[in-house]
């Protein structure tokens, strides 16, 4: 398999990705805070 | 307070340059050196601006972390705990910039313990043979582009940290 990263393209969408998966990890975190 | 804007300001005018300089690497140098060595005209660059280039992007890298923890420093999370602690440990509000702040120092440590040791390699500051420069050329590259995709992801947590509202 190709990896993603050799292509800027590719680099940019595993970005995105890591984002939108972090920002539930923040939400979670976040709401986890708010109820303690 | 005046000291923490002045800390905030240099936070981010460090970290353009060493952002901009990392965009730079990866939009635009990598696909133009390899232009130029197949044309047979890399050799100025490699002389002139690769070295140049990396000695601001790898003391803006540190310039822009040592900033943004005084900053982080300077701070009381909503628990009471100091900012940088809380950010580097994702407690209280502080948990969105916090997950900003380590990708931001993975970045620093790949500046410097992969790339910029890679780096010496195929520059000629440090000896190595043609496989080893050839293998430090593909190991500088990779972690170039891991800090660019890391870099998208830091930059969202960096902006947006003190919007809370988009957490709830």
């Amino acid at each position: 398999m190709k990896n993603p990263l050799d292509s800027l393209w590719g680099t940019i969408v595993c970005g995105v990705v890591l984002t939108v998966l972090l920002y539930f990890a923040a939400a979670a975190l976040v709401a986890h805070a708010g109820s303690v | 307070m005046l000291s923490d804007a002045i800390l905030r300001w240099l936070h981010v005018l460090a970290g353009i340059m060493w952002i901009g300089l990392l965009y730079y690497f990866n939009f635009v140098a990598t696909a133009a050196t390899k232009e130029a060595t197949a044309a047979g005209e890399a050799g100025p660059i490699a002389k002139y601006v690769t070295p140049r280039a990396l000695l601001y992007f790898r003391w803006s890298a540190v310039v822009t972390w040592v900033f943004g923890a005084g900053l982080l420093g300077s701070i009381t999370a909503a628990n009471g705990m100091n900012g940088f602690l809380a950010a580097f440990s994702l407690q209280s509000n502080l948990a969105p910039i916090g997950i900003g702040a380590w990708l931001g120092t993975i970045m620093l440590f790949n500046v410097w313990g992969v790339i910029w040791r890679n780096q010496k390699k195929i520059l000629g500051i440090v000896p190595a043979t043609d496989e080893e420069k050839a293998k430090a050329r593909r190991t500088a590259f990779l972690a170039s582009r891991v800090n660019t995709m890391l870099s998208i992801p830091m930059l969202f947590f960096m902006v947006t940290g003190p919007h809370q509202s988009i957490y709830h």
